[in-house]
């Protein structure tokens, strides 16, 4: 198979663009679609900060890979989430590829801060360990993110991220989480900042594939907490029907998108709704619904459920 | 040839020369779901691998 654009050997075929790429065009076929999502959705410009929020995996590397080629101001967020052997070798994998690009990186230590791991905090407060695991990194994404003074927090959520996503909200019917699903959330009031997904025009295969000729080291394994995730089936049911049909997951979370623009100026805005609703913590000041947001509810129900002494 | 697949990580042998697809197809796995890479070098559907190549089936879903 050969490059449509250069002639040059293939190494992707993209069905759902009926186009197939070489290793040089396939990167400039990447970057392309991330700019065009960065200026199509205002996520950010060169002037601001941004920080990547990183896992080891490859979409978090390949995000701060694109951002940093495309020339912007990029730095990374870790948090280690002590899951045994698999957060080692996360870790590692973002130490090496950020200390090999000098790019800055911040580490928030779960069992330095919180006294403990994720495992161990769900099973103190009896909670799933995926859903404390959203709670515990969204808080910290957040809160570090207003904390350091970066204008924008990326993360590297790819088009089956969102597609499965919003599968799964719509089979449950649970409509107060499809506002949240665009691709740019705003900083809608103090202590809340700007959150952007620049991958979300790009397939993980897209993305894996990105990675591998630009020779980015990433943690292939699974974390071991997801084993038999909802998402997983979801995203695996998705990749069957694009088999079938490619342009299956574009059409259905762009058709999706384009339908919530359409819808824009009869509701009111996402940071109307959230000035609204939201107020500072009383523990944390942190933006929550609630008079304590959910970690520090989670903390304390840890604290005091604990054996041991958990957090400071 | 010799191919490692992942999730869990094993290693299979297959006959060749064999077509990408037509590996995939053996091995029951999804074209959309993995990246069929070759030493260093990804490979599409239609290419021809042999019998002294070592082959990675890489799944696209990883990290979490």
């Amino acid at each position: 198979m050969r490059c449509r654009k250069c002639k040059e050997r293939a190494v992707l075929e993209i069905p759902r663009h009926h186009t197939a790429f070489c290793k040089s065009c396939l990167t400039e076929f990447v970057c392309a679609q991330a700019e065009r999502a960065i200026t199509e959705e205002k996520m950010f410009t060169k002037a601001d900060r941004v920080l990547v929020a990183v896992s080891g995996g490859k979409d978090s590397l390949s995000l701060l890979d694109i951002l940093h080629k495309l020339g912007h101001r990029a730095d990374a967020f870790y948090v280690d989430l002590g899951i045994g052997e698999y957060s080692r070798q996360s870790k590692a994998k973002v130490e090496s590829f950020t200390s090999s690009r000098s790019i800055p990186l911040h580490v928030h230590e779960l069992k330095e801060d919180e006294g403990a791991g994720i495992n161990e905090l769900a099973d103190l407060v009896h909670r799933p360990t995926c859903a404390v695991c959203g709670t515990l990194k969204r808080y910290h994404f957040n809160r570090t993110a207003v904390e350091l003074g970066y204008h924008v927090l990326a993360t590297g959520h790819n088009l089956d991220d969102e597609a499965s996503r919003l599968l799964g909200n719509v089979l449950h019917w649970q409509t107060e989480y499809l506002d949240k699903q665009g691709p740019t959330l705003p900083a809608s009031m103090e202590g809340f900042a700007k959150k952007v997904k620049p991958l979300f025009r790009l397939a993980e295969r897209e993305i894996a594939a990105y990675a591998i000729v630009n020779k980015i080291d990433y943690i292939v394994e699974e974390c071991p907490n997801s084993k038999g995730a909802k998402m997983l089936l979801y995203k695996d049911i998705l990749n069957r029907l694009e088999s079938e049909s490619p342009g299956t997951k574009q059409a259905f979370y762009w058709g999706f998108l384009a339908r919530q623009k359409a819808d824009e100026q009869t509701r009111p805005s996402m940071a109307e709704h959230d000035q609204a609703v939201l107020h500072p913590c009383v523990t944390c000041g942190q933006p929550t619904t609630a008079d304590v947001c959910s970690y520090c509810k989670l903390m304390a129900r840890a604290k005091k459920d604990g054996p041991a002494p958990v957090g400071s | 040839m010799k191919v490692l697949l992942n999730h869990p990580a094993r290693e299979v042998e297959v006959k060749g020369p064999r077509r990408v697809r037509e590996l995939l197809k053996e091995l029951s796995l999804l074209p959309e779901a993995v990246l069929v890479v070759r030493g260093d070098d990804l490979v599409t559907e239609d290419d021809l691998l042999r019998d002294d190549d070592r082959i990675e089936i890489r799944p696209v879903m990883s990290g979490g």
